[in-house]
C-alpha cells in the first residue's frame, strides 16, 4: 500500500526556530528520505514553501482565485498533485480544471532542492 | 525531550499577536508589556512540564490578561477604588478567548501595534527601535548593537518613544478600509526602513546587522499572512526577499562591496528567490501595480539572470519608467539612468542625470556612476573630479575604499 504521510506545524513557530534548528531537523528528514529511497520505497518528497506563496482557488458558480492558503477546518485534504508549471498562472489554470462543486486547491509551490530528484 | 528551544520560539512567533490583544485591554503599552512578560515567564515554567498549549498566543493572552488586571486591581487598592469598567472586563475572560481565535479580529490589533510604532512625531531610527521592542521582542541591547549604539542611549531613547506615543491616543475602533490601508502603508514603510538600516551596513558591521533584514522579512511574511491580498505587501516581502538573496554576495573576503554585475551569482540564495519570485507573480496578478511591486519585478528580473550579461535592461528601464511617473525621484531617475547606461551608452546616461546634480549634490551614488561613465567616455579629470567628491559623500569605510580603487585604477592607463 501507497502511504501519504502529511506534515503539519505552526509555521511562525517553524520560521522562528534558530538556524542550527532547522538545518538539524531538515538534515534528518532528508537522511530518513534518503534511506527510503534506496530501499525503493520513497515515491515523493517535497518540502513546500511558506503559506505566504500560496494561492487557493475556490469552488463556487465560478471559481474564484484566492490569496493565500486554503483556511477552512470543515473540509479534510483529500489529494495532491504534483506538476511542473511555467508560470504560477499556468498552475491556476491546472486546478481551476480539477475543480468540482465544492471544495478548494491550494497551489503551493515546491521548495527547489527538497524533493525525490535532490536525494541520492 | 530537553531541548526547550521550542518555547523559545513558540514566545517569539506568539509575541505579536499577544501583545496586540494586551494592549488592546491595557491601552497602555507598559502594563502590557509587563502583562506579557509574566506570561512568558509562567510559560517558562508550565510549558516544560505540561507540553506546549494548543494555542500558545492564546494561553499568553490570557495568563497576561489576568496578572495584569490582579496588578491593576493591586495598584488601585493602594490608591484609589478601581473603576467598575474594569473590573467587570474580567468577568469575560472565557469570551476574549474565543474572541481571539477569530482572524479578522486579531490582525486589525496587529497592524494597530505596529501602527502605533510608526508615530510620525518619531524619527525613523526611533520608529524601528520600537517595533524591534515591542513586536519583535528584541532586548535593548541587541537593539542597540544592531544600532552601533550603546545599551544606555537605547534605553533612553526607547523610553523616550514610548512616552512619545502613551500620548498620542491612536483609536481602538476597528478601522475603516481607507484608515486600514492608509496604516498598511504607514507600517510597510516602517518596514522596508528597518531592512534598509540592515541591508545598507557593509564591512565589519555587516554580520551585525544581518538580523534587523531577518527582522524586517519576518515582519513583512507577518503582514502577508494577515491581509493575504494586499498586492503592495506581496510586493514589499518580494522586494526583501530578493535583495536578501544577494546578501552573501555582496563583500568579498575582505569586506569590500561586490557591484551586483561583479557578484558570484552562484552564491546567491535560490530559496529566497524563488519565493520571492513567486510572490511577485501573485502581485501583479492584481493588476494594481505600486512601487514595492515594480522595485520587486525590477529585483526579479535581476534574480532571474543567470549571468549580469543576460540582464533584461530593456524591461528594467521600462519599469523605472513606470516607478518615476508613480513616484517621481531623483534617485529613481539616476538608478533608470544605470539601464540607460547599458542600452545606449554613458553619455545617454551622463545627459539623464545631468538634470539631478543639485539635487544630489549630497548622494554618494550619484558621483560614484557619474565618475564611471565620464571614465568610460575618457574623461579623465571630471572622472577624478566626481570620484573625490563620492569619496567625501561615502557613508561606510568600504564604500570609500570602492571608489579609491577605481581611482587607482585611473592613475594606471
Amino acid at each position: 500500500m501507497l502511504y501519504a504521510i502529511l506534515c503539519y506545524n505552526v509555521e511562525s513557530v517553524v520560521d522562528d526556530w534558530p538556524r542550527e534548528k532547522a538545518e538539524a531537523v531538515m538534515a534528518h528528514r532528508r537522511s530518513i528520505a534518503e534511506k527510503l529511497r534506496s530501499e525503493g520505497r520513497l515515491s515523493a518528497f517535497a518540502k513546500l514553501m511558506p503559506t505566504t506563496a500560496a494561492t487557493t482557488v475556490r469552488a463556487g458558480r465560478v471559481p474564484v482565485v484566492l490569496d493565500g492558503p486554503f483556511a477552512e477546518t470543515k473540509e479534510q485534504l483529500l489529494g495532491v498533485h504534483f506538476v511542473e508549471c511555467a508560470s504560477l498562472e499556468e498552475a491556476i489554470e491546472i486546478a481551476s480544471s480539477l475543480v468540482v462543486e465544492t471544495g478548494a486547491l491550494e497551489i503551493r509551490p515546491v521548495q527547489a532542492g527538497f524533493n525525490l530528484e535532490a536525494t541520492q | 525531550m530537553t531541548d526547550v528551544s521550542w518555547i523559545e520560539s513558540a514566545l517569539t512567533s506568539a509575541r505579536p499577536q499577544a501583545m496586540s490583544a494586551l494592549l488592546r485591554y491595557f491601552r497602555d503599552l507598559d502594563v502590557a508589556e509587563e502583562a506579557f512578560q509574566e506570561a512568558c515567564l509562567r510559560a517558562l515554567k508550565a510549558w516544560p512540564v505540561n507540553g506546549p498549549p494548543r494555542d500558545p498566543a492564546a494561553w499568553l493572552i490570557f495568563v497576561g490578561r489576568n496578572f495584569g488586571l490582579d496588578d491593576l486591581r493591586r495598584r488601585s487598592k493602594q490608591t484609589e477604588l478601581p473603576s467598575d469598567e474594569v473590573l467587570s472586563e474580567r468577568e469575560d475572560v472565557e469570551g476574549a478567548l474565543a474572541e481571539q481565535l477569530d482572524a479578522s479580529h486579531y490582525r486589525d490589533d496587529i497592524l494597530r501595534l505596529l501602527f502605533i510604532c510608526c508615530h510620525p512625531q518619531l524619527p525613523a531610527t526611533q520608529q524601528i527601535a520600537l517595533a524591534l521592542r515591542i513586536v519583535s521582542g528584541l532586548t535593548v541591547k541587541e537593539i542597540a548593537r544592531a544600532f552601533l549604539v550603546s545599551e544606555s542611549a537605547m534605553e533612553q531613547r526607547i523610553t523616550r518613544a514610548k512616552r512619545q506615543i502613551a500620548a498620542a491616543d491612536v483609536p481602538f475602533e476597528t478601522p475603516g478600509p481607507l484608515e486600514r490601508a492608509n496604516r498598511l502603508g504607514t507600517v510597510a514603510a516602517m518596514i522596508y526602513l528597518l531592512f534598509n538600516e540592515g541591508y545598507s551596513a557593509s564591512g565589519g558591521e555587516a554580520h551585525v546587522r544581518l538580523p534587523l533584514c531577518e527582522e524586517a522579512i519576518r515582519l513583512a511574511r507577518l503582514l502577508v499572512r494577515l491581509f493575504p491580498g494586499e498586492p503592495e505587501i506581496l510586493g514589499l516581502t518580494a522586494l526583501l526577499l530578493l535583495q536578501h538573496s544577494r546578501a552573501p554576495a555582496r563583500l568579498d573576503a575582505e569586506g569590500e562591496i561586490v557591484l551586483l554585475e561583479d557578484q558570484d551569482r552562484s552564491q546567491w540564495d535560490r530559496a529566497l528567490i524563488d519565493e520571492g519570485l513567486v510572490l511577485v507573480e501573485k502581485a501583479l496578478r492584481h493588476g494594481a501595480a505600486g512601487p514595492y511591486q515594480i522595485q520587486a519585478a525590477i529585483a526579479a528580473i535581476h534574480a532571474r539572470a543567470r549571468r549580469a550579461e543576460d540582464t533584461d535592461w530593456v524591461e528594467i528601464d521600462r519599469l523605472y519608467g513606470a516607478l518615476e511617473e508613480l513616484q517621481p525621484s531623483p534617485i529613481v531617475t539616476l538608478n533608470r539612468a544605470v539601464a540607460v547606461a547599458k542600452l545606449r551608452g554613458p553619455a545617454a546616461a551622463l545627459e539623464m542625470i545631468e538634470p539631478l546634480g543639485e539635487r544630489l549634490s549630497g548622494y554618494f551614488h550619484y558621483f560614484g556612476v557619474k565618475g564611471a561613465w565620464l571614465k568610460e567616455l575618457g574623461r579623465l579629470e571630471e572622472a577624478r573630479e566626481a570620484f573625490d567628491r563620492a569619496i567625501a559623500l561615502a557613508n561606510t569605510p568600504q564604500q570609500a575604499a570602492h571608489i579609491r580603487s577605481h581611482l587607482d585604477r585611473l592613475l594606471v592607463p
